[in-house]
């Protein structure tokens, strides 16, 4: 084709060398942040990325950010060669976008561009992409779907049905998690689309879920921030500096060698009563969780960090944290303990009764889900005064292989 | 070009829709329409195979117009005739091969609302065309005050076959216009809004696929020595949702839509937005790199 030779649109004359040099000026932007060399928005960025390849996954013991979207896929290819590959272009994508960039270049006028570009311009907002298979992968109604039912591990089992449990399983399940976390909701929403559209063909989405407040500390340096119910969330939860709880409660050490310095996700959209709490007194609401709601001291303490002390009692001789509490409940058993992750959520309204429909989207991670957060759930379901007020509405497991080494890509131990 | 062509087409849009509503005087609308039509289709120099793709689907194009009016005459004499029953037979088999070629009917100015305008797209008084008639015949069960409509209908097929005689195709319109086929699916017929009275939406799903399957094979020698990965994975994804479809089809046309539950759209649904990512890459051959 001749770049000289005129070609007339709309009467004026445009050569193809004037169209190509003006998408290209459109352009210019992602061109430079997929060509390599730096962009404006890579040198203003500073800390604020946090590194995608690692020992470890990260989003999981890097400090928790504001925002989250949260997306469980299922998978349409029937080979797991067509997974590695998706799992490859997925790894690739995520590792740049968590280092600021956009996920490719491009600047051809006859093609969509290959970045969405929403996210141009903004900062990485400490972006990290979490992925996780789900149990389905490896068993689907009985059927080994893609030869990989043998090296399932023993940790990975569904989780069963728990007291309580009012679970839609639309907003369950799912054969592949991606969790991305930034303190930008729109870098967040960038990097679940762009993987969606990459992953086009491959795999659809199931559910996913967008959080837009963390109720978790899971760094010293943080704040304990409140959850939706006005209490202090996440005060005694395992913090990512304390190494040793870390490899006892968190990275997986034993089943599969694939999933070594992994760990499992569990995900629950747990609806809150919203209405129904917010019209109980503060005394009832108090003694439901078990601690003061203004200072976050457990009851009868005046720091949120004072120890909390389940054999005091009142004047009236009955314990001062009721035996039905949540905290009293959630840590009766040490050997439970769990990482948690979550966020706050509302999807708007419930249309069906009018209320807003919003809670905790619960994510937590552990060594083995089947003895940490299923015994704990099951006592909590059948006991805590807190499910008066709350239901668990969507539920998933995930197997968090272990961190990408540089040009691998996220599952390559269990896929390559 | 291509996107400062598309940039005018749907501006040009907009502007069709606003000044088709305030008047619809012959010799006005005309003249609109001719400015429109320049607008619309634009010069992409092609290789002499670009432009023999382009040729090719000039002639499907033609073919399928042609068609248009054919099976519209059946329709429109049923609809006059009074008889329901065959004027409800021909209905979705006469839309076929306008939702074949749809992108290029959209080009003719208002010539796509007249034909084609779904309730509320357009006031009520300016409200014509197939799916005029589709509300009287399934909703009131009668063809009674439709004649006009029909007459109206037959002559505006006509004059859509007119001017694609007319007009010289280029290779961007096959290219783009296998993925415009796959939006129309997309935006509106995937959710049952289409033919929401005659629930015959899978015919013009698989018609807007056929046509977009059309469109690509004459381009795709072009895309084969550019890139053999992508025309086969274009290939699978055709494959993939004609599979899906399978299911559906009764004898030479295709079941209710209303036979398919929400999960079964939503698959439908996902097979056209697989397809159509890796089909909106093929626009690189026209910048030859």
């Amino acid at each position: 084709m001749s770049e000289d030779k005129e070609t007339s649109l709309l009467g004026r004359k445009f050569s193809r060398r004037t169209a190509l040099t003006l998408a290209g000026t459109f352009g210019a932007g992602m061109a430079l942040g997929g060509g390599g060399a730096l962009s404006a928005r890579e040198l203003a960025e500073g800390d604020q990325t946090v590194e995608f390849y690692g020992e470890h996954q990260a989003g999981i013991a890097t400090p928790q950010q504001d925002r989250l979207h949260f997306a469980a896929f299922d998978l349409t290819v029937s080979k797991a060669e067509e997974i590695r590959d998706l799992m490859r272009a997925w790894s690739d994508a995520a590792a740049r976008m968590c280092a600021g960039k956009s996920v490719g270049g491009g600047n051809d006028a006859f093609v969509p561009p290959e970045d969405t570009g929403e996210a141009q311009d903004l900062t990485a907002g400490r972006l990290t992409v979490t992925f996780g298979f789900g149990p389905t992968l490896f068993e689907k109604d009985g059927k080994d779907r893609f030869g990989l039912a043998s090296r399932k591990p023993e940790a990975l089992q569904e989780i069963p049905d728990l007291p309580g449990d009012n679970l839609d399983p639309e907003l369950s399940g799912g054969d592949v998690c991606v969790q991305a976390c930034a303190d930008d909701p729109q870098v967040a929403f960038h990097a679940v689309r762009n993987l969606a559209r990459i992953g086009r063909g491959a795999a659809v989405i199931r559910w996913s879920q967008l959080g837009f407040g963390r109720t978790s500390s899971t760094s010293s340096a943080q704040k304990t921030p409140r959850n939706l119910m006005g209490f202090k969330d996440g005060t005694n939860n395992i913090r990512a500096e304390d190494e040793d709880l870390m490899d006892n409660y968190v990275w997986v050490r034993e089943g599969p060698a694939w999933m070594q310095s992994g760990t499992y996700l569990v995900a629950r959209r747990i609806r809150m009563l919203i209405e129904i709490w917010d019209r109980s007194p503060l005394l009832e609401q108090e003694q439901t969780i078990g601690r003061h709601r203004a200072s976050g001291a457990p009851l009868g303490k005046e720091d949120e960090y004072d120890k909390v002390d389940l054999e005091a009692k009142g004047p009236d001789g009955l314990p001062l944290i009721p035996m039905d509490s949540h905290i009293r409940l959630a840590r009766k058993d040490q050997r439970e303990r769990i990482l948690r992750r979550g966020y706050s959520f509302t999807d708007g309204m419930d249309s069906k009764t009018g209320q807003l429909d919003a809670g905790l989207f619960f994510i937590s991670f552990q060594r083995d889900p089947h003895r940490q957060f299923v015994p704990l759930q099951r006592r909590l379901g059948q006991n805590d005064r807190l499910t008066e007020y709350i239901q668990h509405t969507g539920s998933a497991v995930f197997a968090c292989p272990p961190g990408v080494r540089r040009g691998g890509f996220a599952g390559e131990s269990l896929l390559a | 070009m291509a996107v400062l062509g598309l940039l005018v087409l749907l501006t040009a849009g907009c502007n069709v829709d606003r000044e088709w509503v305030a008047s619809r005087d012959p010799s006005e609308a005309e003249a609109q329409e001719e400015m429109q039509e320049q607008a619309a289709f634009f010069d992409i120099e092609g290789s002499p195979e670009l432009d023999a793709a382009a040729r090719k689907y000039q002639d499907y194009v033609d073919g399928q117009s042609e068609l248009l009016v054919d099976r519209t005459e059946g329709f429109v004499a049923a609809v006059k005739t009074g008889d329901v029953e065959e004027a409800k037979e021909l209905y979705a088999p006469s839309r076929v091969p306008w939702e074949r070629i749809e992108p290029i009917a959209e080009k003719f100015g208002t010539l796509d609302p007249e034909v084609d305008a779904r309730e509320g797209d357009v006031p009520d008084r300016q409200w014509t065309g197939f799916h005029r008639i589709e509300q009287a015949l399934w909703v009131e069960d009668t063809t009674e005050g439709q004649a006009e409509y029909a007459s109206e209908l037959m002559s505006d097929v006509r004059r859509l076959e007119r001017k694609v005689d007319n007009v010289r195709l280029q290779a961007s319109d096959p290219v783009f216009g296998a993925v415009e086929l796959l939006n129309e699916v997309s935006a509106t017929k995937i959710t049952g809004e289409e033919e929401r009275y005659s629930h015959t939406d899978l015919y013009d799903i698989a018609a807007n696929v056929e046509g977009a399957e059309v469109a690509f094979e004459f381009v795709k020698p072009v895309v084969e020595r550019q890139n053999t990965e992508l025309v086969a994975e274009i290939e699978t994804r055709f494959a993939d949702l004609e599979r899906e479809m399978e299911p559906y089809r009764r004898g030479d046309g295709w079941v209710s839509y209303e036979k398919l539950d929400e999960s079964e759209r939503r698959v439908l649904s996902q097979k056209v937005d697989a397809l159509a990512e890796p089909l909106s890459r093929v626009g690189r051959v026209l910048s030859g790199s």
